[in-house]
């Protein structure tokens, strides 16, 4: 286990949607080295506590802190930390896998594309690299999306329902990344609506209506 | 070990010309509409050309006017749609780089074109190949600007039901000093006279737009994106 | 005074001070305008060129000045609700909205009545009815994107955001259409320099100003009472004054 260095702080955060009262002073602590699993029915605000951690969404109340600073008083720096990967795959059909990639790792760093060629084969996608996202089945898209978290090289990890059209053996790759990335000092948090079967230490946030 | 402005600024570029080449069909919409719009004028008036020739500033203006509109609010809708864009918001890069960008490439492919189309539009309408430049000059800045209002336009629609009625209804008003300073250097320089002053003020129009749009639009986005 | 500022940006509070500013904006309006009114039509002296029909401008005048206002204040409380996410920014602009845009229709109304006898038609592009044109339609667009969206806040911050990009344009706009207007020697401008009117003309148009300004206020007094109690609808305060 390494130190922790990394902490993500949410503190009793309010968010409403029109009328309804989606997140009631939500808050929780992670530190490195941690993974947080995020559960509950639908419509209790699991994407939406998600996206207050990213900063897209400002809550009415609370507020959010990276290392011990309000995410929003140094964005940049917050999103060159994180990798967000929401429940859509996010990759424009238009483009080629490693397209994908590129145009968005290459925002963050200067990036080869020997380097994103390797980490699509690690994640078994390889054969994809040059074929148009339009074509690829949903596990292998989802695949590319995973991909792109690796390769972006980020502590903090905040992944909506990463297991969705994935294989067993697309979920056991996941589960071993994920166990990886803590192991190695990263957080990571994640909303699944199912157990998730990992050896690092998971802690648990129940949201209810 | 971050990358700076200038080079997020190339890359986007590439990222968007590369996603409009993809779809050629695409780029040609506006074109198209521009001709098509031209041709309803002497339709609906009289093909007499010497009436056309008084019109023909107005008319062209509106037509590229309109076939610019058209294209706008696929500005950012693509990328809403699919998630894009809120990769690109968490990207590290401000959303200011990503919008002008975004609004550059955008009047490479479509406020580009049409200055280029011009000639052929304006030979349709009687207007003297002597006032070409000046017509297209006045043109490529009249576009520009477009797209720059375009963008916070888009902006503020993308993601509603209807969004690109609402996004021409909310724009062309703020368009309409455009279509005066724009239609009127145009007629000068068919008449002969010196353009001079409307192009001043087409050009003034165009530098404050330049310089405010991309952080209006951008404040857009960002309330689009909660 | 910075006590006052602050104790604006509480619901209750405006809620209170509205109903009670409401009535004597309501009575010192009347006042203005029957005044206005009176003696704009009966008393002041017919215009030497326009003869009776020049009146209308007791209406027409005020009405085109405060639709200018309506549009400046809506964008004002828009900003102060998206720069500093004070709610209650949201809710005034939300209620200028059509006051502004009414005033704007009346303007055109009685601007195009003041044509007929003027220029004979009903309608000629005099660049003072452009522009004014033009602004009822910056307020469409206004109100237009602020229903458009399903979730209130964002309808409020884009149509914040619309309404001030709005406001920087409406200079540009009103002197570019200026300009067309003198190059093409249009409809005659309807010019009444308030320097050049005698006392007489003079004093009922002040009072239809100050007449209409504080109608505006009552109007606006009533208006941000409603917008209040739906946006708030959920706070125990409104329960309680809805159930007194």
């Amino acid at each position: 286990m390494s130190a922790a260095p990394y902490c993500l702080e949410v503190d009793r955060v309010h968010v409403w949607r029109g009328d309804r009262h989606v997140l009631k002073g939500t808050s929780f602590r992670l530190e490195g080295g941690e993974l947080l699993h995020v559960w509950g029915p639908n419509g209790t605000g699991k994407t939406t506590l998600l996206r207050v951690a990213c900063g897209l969404l400002r809550p009415e109340q609370g507020a959010v802190s990276w290392m011990g600073r309000a995410i929003h008083s140094f964005a940049a720096d917050y999103q060159a930390a994180l990798a967000y990967a929401s429940h859509e795959t996010a990759l424009k059909s238009d483009l080629t896998a490693l397209e994908n990639l590129r145009f968005t790792v290459g925002l963050k760093r200067a990036v080869e594309g020997a380097e994103l060629r390797e980490t699509l084969a690690k994640v078994g996608v390889g054969a994809c690299a040059d074929l148009p996202a339009r074509v690829l089945s949903a596990g292998q898209r989802r695949r590319v999306a995973i991909a792109r978290v690796l390769a972006l090289r980020a502590p903090l990890w905040l992944l909506d329902e990463p297991y969705t059209n994935l294989d067993t053996d697309g979920a056991a790759f996941m589960s071993a990344m994920l166990d990886a990335h803590v192991d190695q000092g990263g957080c990571a948090v994640v909303v699944a609506h199912h157990d998730l079967a990992l050896g690092c230490r998971v802690r648990r946030l129940e949201l209810s209506a | 070990m971050s990358i700076g402005a200038v080079a997020a600024m190339r890359l986007l570029l590439r990222r968007e010309l590369t996603l409009s080449f993809r779809r050629p069909e695409q780029l040609l919409q506006p074109l198209v509409f521009f001709l098509i719009v031209t041709t309803l004028f002497p339709l609906g008036l009289s093909p007499q050309l010497s009436l056309l020739r008084e019109m023909a500033p107005g008319v062209l203006w509106v037509a590229a006017l309109l076939a610019s509109l058209l294209s706008m609010d696929g500005l950012f809708k693509s990328d809403a749609d699919d998630g894009t864009l809120e990769q690109l918001a968490l990207s590290g890069q401000s959303l200011g780089i990503i919008v002008i960008a975004k609004t550059i490439a955008h009047w490479l492919v479509s406020g580009v074109a049409l200055v280029v189309v011009s000639p052929v539009v304006a030979t349709t309408l009687a207007i003297p190949i002597e006032a070409f430049p000046i017509m297209m000059l006045s043109l490529a800045m009249g576009t520009l600007t477009l797209s720059w209002l375009g963008a916070i336009g888009a902006g503020l629609t993308v993601g509603l039901r209807r969004g690109s009625v609402l996004l021409s209804l909310i724009i062309l008003p703020l368009a309409m000093p455009l279509l005066i300073f724009g239609a009127n250097a145009t007629d000068r320089a068919i008449g002969g006279e010196s353009a001079a002053g409307p192009l001043y003020f087409l050009a003034a129009l165009c530098v404050f737009t330049t310089t405010l749009a991309p952080f209006a639009a951008s404040t857009a986005l960002r309330i689009t994106l909660e | 005074m910075w006590t006052w500022f602050y104790r604006l940006a509480s619901p209750p509070y405006v809620y209170r001070t509205a109903a009670a500013f409401a009535p004597w904006l309501l009575v010192s309006a009347a006042v203005c305008i029957v005044y206005g009114i009176v003696d704009g039509l009966a008393f002041a002296p017919p215009d030497y060129q326009q003869g009776d029909a020049f009146r209308i401008i007791y209406v027409h005048a005020p009405a085109g000045w405060l639709s200018m206002f309506g549009y400046t204040l809506m964008a004002v409380a828009g900003a102060v609700g998206l720069i500093w996410r004070i709610k209650m920014g949201h809710a005034v602009a939300a209620a200028v909205a059509p006051i502004g845009a009414s005033f704007t229709v009346l303007g055109l109304v009685t601007g195009s009545l003041w044509g007929r006898p003027m220029w004979g038609t009903y309608w000629a592009w005099d660049p003072r009815l452009t522009s004014e044109l033009i602004l009822l339609f910056l307020y469409f667009g206004v109100i237009s994107l602020r229903s458009a969206f399903e979730d209130p806040n964002r309808g409020d911050r884009a149509a914040a955001l619309l309404a001030i990009v709005g406001v920087v344009n409406v200079p540009i706009i009103h002197y570019s259409v200026q300009w067309w207007n003198s190059l093409h020697q249009g409809a005659t401008v309807m010019k009444f320099e308030k320097s050049s009117m005698p006392g007489s003309m003079l004093w009922p148009l002040l009072a239809m100003f100050l007449g209409y300004m504080l109608f505006f206020g009552a109007v606006l007094c009533i208006r941000v009472r409603a917008e209040i109690l739906n946006r708030e609808r959920q706070a125990s305060w409104v329960r309680e004054a809805v159930q007194a």
